[in-house]
């Protein structure tokens, strides 16, 4: 599992948010388009990709992109 | 292994049955983009709420009286009533007993109450079929009752509950006719997220207090008391997605059924988004998959059921059908079911 893959799957549910704000270190939850209903869409994209379960707790509980990473790739 | 073959049953009549007042998520006090965005999401535009007067045990009555009916069969033939509900008349005695009574149904009746939410009627299905095959030909026929007013303890201020949930109580009569192949089960479940879905308060392990009435303010668009449902939509989400297509996988796997064959995939109408990723994951075409949450909302136990009625009466009442059916939410609790429908007796939807 490769982190700019993860970071290219994480960017592709976004639909408004330029691609060059996706990094690792992004605070994904400030960015304008993340809502709720986003999370969802990462939760599904985890699913789809990586056969990997993400709940509300692992959302909630970290900050950037690279910290949802470790989560799903510690679960591979 | 929780799987069911279960002969000697089938499915005789359907019948559901809403309350007529009707909410419009479009007048949901919400700033307009968001109030958009999250009927687009959700996909429901309005859904049923009971008042004040109505339990759904009484919107369970009015579709069983008028299935029994149309049916046209003795009253004194229904050997066994199963209620499955999470919003009962009382927390004691069993509604079940309430109806026996008040559907006029003889003394020498089984009746029982589930207390299961969005898989309700798939378990409550593999109980009653499973009596009425044991029985052998004790239990003649058997109703089905499965519903709830989730409106009644929804907060209207908690935009991930009240734009989602409607009420409505349905009926399903099975017979026991020997010879029949009858249906097939997957049930399963998962308590460790049983807090996923949860009312905190009011039952023994928290109970009811001054302090069960204080609204809190969890985030923007969300406050509720203790005694209100509490959904933790990304829990749900992550949940269903994966095991409500494992489940359909499971059941087709283990009893051969040609997948290809099957008329109708009627899934539990949790939300649009997450049931079209579940039709998608299972590579279903949209014909196949039909949604009554654009008008009904999520009914929870009788999302099953009044989806069959509503979407699909006419073929119900004039074709014979292969359909496999599954629920998931709750508890955690998920199920799926196959069975076969000939020319069931079918009424249009009533309102209470």
């Amino acid at each position: 599992m490769e982190l700019d893959k993860f970071i290219q799957n994480f960017a592709a549910q976004f639909e408004e948010t330029e691609a060059s704000l996706f990094t690792a270190d992004t605070k994904y939850k400030e960015l304008a388009e993340w809502s709720s209903l986003m999370a969802l869409s990462i939760i599904g994209m985890s699913d789809e990709e990586y056969d990997v379960k993400i709940k509300g707790d692992d959302i909630r509980n970290s900050q950037t992109i690279n910290d949802l990473y470790e989560i799903v790739k510690s679960r591979i | 292994m929780a799987y069911l073959s279960i002969p000697n049953v089938v499915v005789r009549g359907m019948s559901a049955c809403v309350p007529q007042l009707i909410d419009e998520n479009k007048n949901y006090p919400i700033d307009e983009a968001n109030r958009n965005k999250l009927i687009t999401t959700i996909g429901v535009e309005r859904k049923r709420i009971s008042d004040n007067n109505t339990c759904t045990s009484d919107l369970c009555f009015k579709a069983a009286a008028k299935l029994i009916e149309d049916l046209n069969i003795q009253k004194d033939e229904i050997d066994c009533l199963i209620f499955v509900t999470q919003t009962p008349d009382y927390i004691l005695p069993a509604t079940s007993c309430i109806l026996q009574h008040r559907l006029g149904l003889s003394k020498e009746c089984f009746t029982l109450d589930i207390s299961l939410g969005c898989s309700g009627w798939v378990y409550g299905l593999s109980t009653i079929c499973s009596l009425i095959n044991s029985g052998a030909g004790n239990f003649r026929k058997a109703l089905l009752l499965v519903g709830d007013t989730i409106s009644k303890f929804t907060s209207k201020e908690d935009k991930s509950t009240w734009p989602l949930f409607g009420d409505s109580g349905t009926a399903t009569m099975l017979e026991y006719v020997t010879g029949n192949a009858g249906l097939y089960f997957h049930l399963a479940t998962d308590g460790e997220d049983f807090d996923t879905i949860i009312i905190n308060d009011g039952g023994f392990r928290n109970e009811y207090s001054t302090e069960s009435l204080i609204k809190k303010k969890y985030e923007e668009g969300i406050s509720r008391t203790n005694l209100q449902l509490e959904l933790d939509g990304m829990n749900v989400f992550s949940f269903a997605i994966s095991k409500a297509p494992q489940s359909v996988n499971k059941l087709i796997e283990k009893y051969k059924i040609d997948k290809e064959s099957v008329d109708y995939f009627i899934f539990h109408q949790a939300n649009l988004f997450l049931n079209e990723k579940i039709r998608t994951k299972l590579k279903l075409e949209p014909e196949k998959v039909p949604n009554s949450i654009k008008n009904f909302g999520n009914t929870s136990s009788a999302s099953i059921p009044l989806t069959m009625v509503t979407e699909l009466r006419e073929k119900l009442i004039s074709q014979k059908l292969k359909h496999i059916a599954c629920g998931f939410g709750v508890g955690l609790s998920w199920g799926s079911v196959y069975f076969e429908t000939e020319n069931i007796i079918c009424p249009k939807l009533i309102e209470y």
